[in-house]
């Protein structure tokens, strides 16, 4: 369509300009005639110089037509099929039609003002169109050539240009397919900026899909080792139970047996927690969270949780908010386990209390106890890490969860001996620029 | 009676386009000789008017119908204007005046095709003319002749023989000179190919003006007809001719040896007979076939045979310039629409005034 559109322009382009050229002449050959006309003894004389003629001729294959008109429209010489033009102008174009060929027709004015005449004379020149046409063809031929040209480099470079825009894409499909089912790490290509933005997503992608895989294998691992110990115990005693014949004996067994039940439950519970903690790390998306608000729900579902709870927790919490991004959900359960810990194994009072710190915002539980041996920081809130042993009821799992929820967070669990006494731990995250108040 | 009255021709040139009136000089233009080649009537027909002798043009005729059985070719020879006029007149009528027209006066040919009178035939033989012998398609130059001069070698002698229109001019400069009113050319109001030749003189060269000045002041006589003018120099009327046609002389002179032709030094004129088939030709077909022939080698060795055409190959006539297709001095006359101009109205009365102002004491026929 485009090209046809194109060959038609170069045609018009083509007749317009064959037009000008084959206009000149016919000007040209009009003037000479015209130049050649003059008055003896009051009559108008037309002495046609050869040269005008010649000049037509140039058209080689055009047949001529000619007349000179006197002031009153008699034909002076010439063919006496041509009409007088009645156009004002001194120089005026016309097609008519000559023998049968349509013909391009100039009529040129020349006036006289002598004393023996006054007057205008006409000289009408024309041409069939055989060398205009041909010369139009031609122009257009060489204009739709170069366009042709033009086209077809534009079409390679297009192709061009595609292929070598697309080639990286290419590649990261080659290295993508070529990895191992496990190999999860970064892709390292050397990519234009514009396929830049891809690698980047598919590494986050990546990275992503790592952190989840290596906390499920984590999450394996640390389940089939906290189960496998307390559920060989239970067997044990249950055999012990089996083989005593005494009955107070075997009454107390059981008893144990219970026991070590109840903790193995609650176990369960805290490594479905982690679990869940851990997915929702990953999988929720981060919203502006309080941490005021998180002290508080983690009090009143801590206070509803444990049994006899006469020990107080004493919330200390600023007036402006202390915002950080994040889950609610999976800080709330990370200050549970803190207050939990401080509860069981540390001295009341308890002290609960939330601040910004510059660019850090941190919730911060104290009691007045030992609290963990300093050797043991480091240590603490990595997975298997409990400092009362593998005891079942003492469910060691609960500083990981914290430890685990600060990583997700982009943050850390830190722990302290204030100068006061007791011992400190703190949940620090980045703080969140409050830029509105969500909940005030 | 060969030729008509100037007033009548003129009369029968400039009211073709009006409408077919019945004037009597129209309806008494006639051929000079007619002839038939080939078979008897009864089959195919092919009609040819021709300002060429038919002695000339006999042996192309002739081998022409040889190749075509069954072919009957009726060839009318034709003065040049009556020849135009005919034609001009049959054009305006929308008939063809003829199967095929060849003409020496190659101006008139170019005005019919001009004026939209011929039909195109193209060829691989017509395709490889050259560009001055075929214009459109429509007229291609058959024949290569020469204007030449003429003299008789009895009555002039050796060192006066002319070898350039300086020459000639100087034999007619003295007082009282020898040659005063014995130099013969053509009548340009009777004669189309006389006319041509003298527009194209014009043009050519500042010579024309002393030419024509000494060929007045000394008398010489403008008379009509290629061979009336070579049987004049032949029998001792004339002693000199100007501008004739080298076939014609040439063929006279290789059986007259009062005869001698001479191709002017200085300059040349080359004319090319013009052939064209006219609109609405009933056979087309033959005639655009015999243009063929005329231009494949057997019509040309037809041709050369009687000096149509030089003879092929550099042995030719070297004294006629012949030999050398690119010489200087040969002036070959395109066919193409410059020819015009000689036939404008006002031009051609102005041409012939300032002649018969030159010729005060032309032959007058009438």
């Amino acid at each position: 369509m485009s090209g046809l559109a194109v060959a038609f322009a170069a045609l018009a382009y083509g007749r317009q300009a064959a037009q000008q050229a084959y206009d000149r002449l016919l000007i040209g050959a009009a003037g000479q005639i015209a130049g050649a006309v003059s008055i003896r003894d009051g009559e108008v004389v037309v002495d046609i110089p050869a040269s005008a003629f010649d000049l037509l001729a140039l058209a080689r294959e055009d047949r001529v037509v000619y007349a000179v008109f006197g002031p009153d429209g008699t034909l002076l010489t010439g063919y006496d099929e041509l009409q007088r033009p009645e156009a004002a102008e001194d120089v005026a174009f016309a097609h008519a039609s000559f023998a049968g060929e349509p013909v391009r027709l100039v009529a040129l004015k020349r006036h006289f003002a002598e004393r023996a005449f006054r007057g205008t004379v006409t000289v009408v020149v024309g041409q069939t169109l055989r060398a205009r046409s041909e010369l139009a063809w031609d122009i257009a031929g060489s204009a739709l050539v170069v366009v042709a040209v033009a086209g077809l480099l534009m079409v390679a470079l297009v192709i061009f240009a595609i292929r070598s825009a697309l080639l990286p894409l290419r590649r990261i499909e080659n290295l993508l397919s070529s990895r191992e089912p496990q190999d999860l790490t970064p892709l390292r290509l050397a990519v234009p900026s514009e396929i830049g933005h891809l690698t980047a997503a598919i590494n986050r992608f990546m990275a992503r899909i790592d952190r989840q895989v290596t906390a499920t294998r984590g999450l394996i691992a640390d389940a089939s080792h906290q189960l496998r110990t307390p559920v060989t115990a239970l067997r044990a005693q249950a055999e012990l139970a089996a083989e005593e014949n005494d009955p107070e004996r075997q009454r107390a067994i059981v008893a144990r047996i219970h026991k070590r039940a109840v903790g193995l439950g609650r176990l369960t519970d805290q490594i479905l927690s982690h679990a869940m903690i851990i997915h929702r790390a990953e999988a929720v998306p981060r919203e502006s969270v309080d941490l005021r608000l998180v002290a508080m729900k983690a009090v009143e579902e801590t206070d509803a949780g444990v049994e006899g709870a006469g020990a107080p927790i004493r919330l200390d919490l600023p007036e402006e908010p202390v915002l950080c991004r994040g889950d609610e959900f999976s800080l709330v359960e990370a200050v549970k386990n803190l207050l939990n810990n401080a509860l069981k194994h540390g001295r009341p009072p308890v002290d609960l209390s939330a601040a910004n710190e510059g660019e850090r915002a941190l919730i911060t539980v104290r009691d007045t106890g030992e609290g963990l041996p300093p050797e043991d920081w480091q240590a603490a809130s990595r997975r298997f890490f409990d400092s009362a042993g593998a005891s079942p009821s003492q469910a060691g799992l609960g500083l990981a969860i914290v430890g685990a929820v600060a990583k997700a967070h982009g943050g850390s669990l830190k722990f302290a001996r204030p100068p006061e006494g007791g011992f400190a731990a703190s949940l620090v995250v980045p703080a969140a620029p409050a830029e509105k108040s969500e909940k005030a | 009676m060969r030729t008509l009255p100037a007033f009548l021709f003129r009369a029968a040139l400039f009211l073709t386009a009006l409408l077919a009136a019945p004037q009597a000089p129209a309806a008494e233009l006639v051929p000079e000789a007619t002839a038939v080649f080939g078979a008897p009537a009864g089959g195919e027909r092919l009609l040819i008017k021709s300002t060429t002798d038919v002695a000339a043009f006999r042996p192309a005729l002739e081998a022409f119908a040889g190749t075509v059985p069954g072919l009957r070719i009726d060839y009318e020879q034709w003065a040049s204007n009556d020849l135009y006029a005919v034609a001009a007149k049959a054009c305006a009528q929308a008939r063809p005046a003829a199967d095929l027209l060849v003409s020496s006066a190659v101006d008139l040919q170019v005005r019919l095709v001009n004026d939209g009178c011929a039909r195109p035939h193209r060829s691989a033989l017509t395709d490889r003319l050259p560009e001055d012998l075929n214009w459109r398609s429509e007229l291609f130059g058959v024949t290569r002749e020469l204007a030449v001069m003429v003299y008789n070698t009895r009555l002039v002698p050796p060192r006066e023989a002319p070898r350039s229109r300086f020459d000639l001019i100087d034999l007619l400069r003295p007082p009282g000179s020898n040659y005063a009113g014995r130099i013969a050319t053509y009548d340009i109001e009777q004669s189309g190919l006389g006319y041509l030749f003298a527009f194209v003189d014009a043009q050519q060269a500042t010579t024309f003006g002393a030419l024509s000045e000494a060929l007045g002041r000394s008398g010489a006589v403008a008379t009509c007809c290629s061979a009336e003018i070579i049987d004049g120099v032949a029998r001792g009327d004339y002693l000199i001719a100007y501008n004739v046609l080298s076939s014609y002389a040439l063929a006279r002179a290789e059986t007259d040896e009062r005869l001698a032709v001479v191709a002017p030094e200085d300059y040349t004129l080359v004319l090319s007979r013009a052939a064209l088939i006219p609109k609405g030709a009933e056979n087309a077909f033959r005639a655009a076939a015999f243009i063929d022939f005329l231009l494949s080698p057997p019509g040309r060795s037809a041709l050369q045979a009687t000096h149509l055409l030089p003879p092929s190959g550099a042995t030719g006539d070297a004294a006629l310039g012949l030999s050398d297709p690119d010489d200087a001095t040969l002036r070959p006359i395109a066919l193409s629409p410059s020819l015009l101009v000689g036939l404008d109205r006002h031009k051609r009365a102005q041409f012939i005034r300032l002649w018969r102002q030159t010729f005060p004491w032309r032959l007058d026929r009438d």
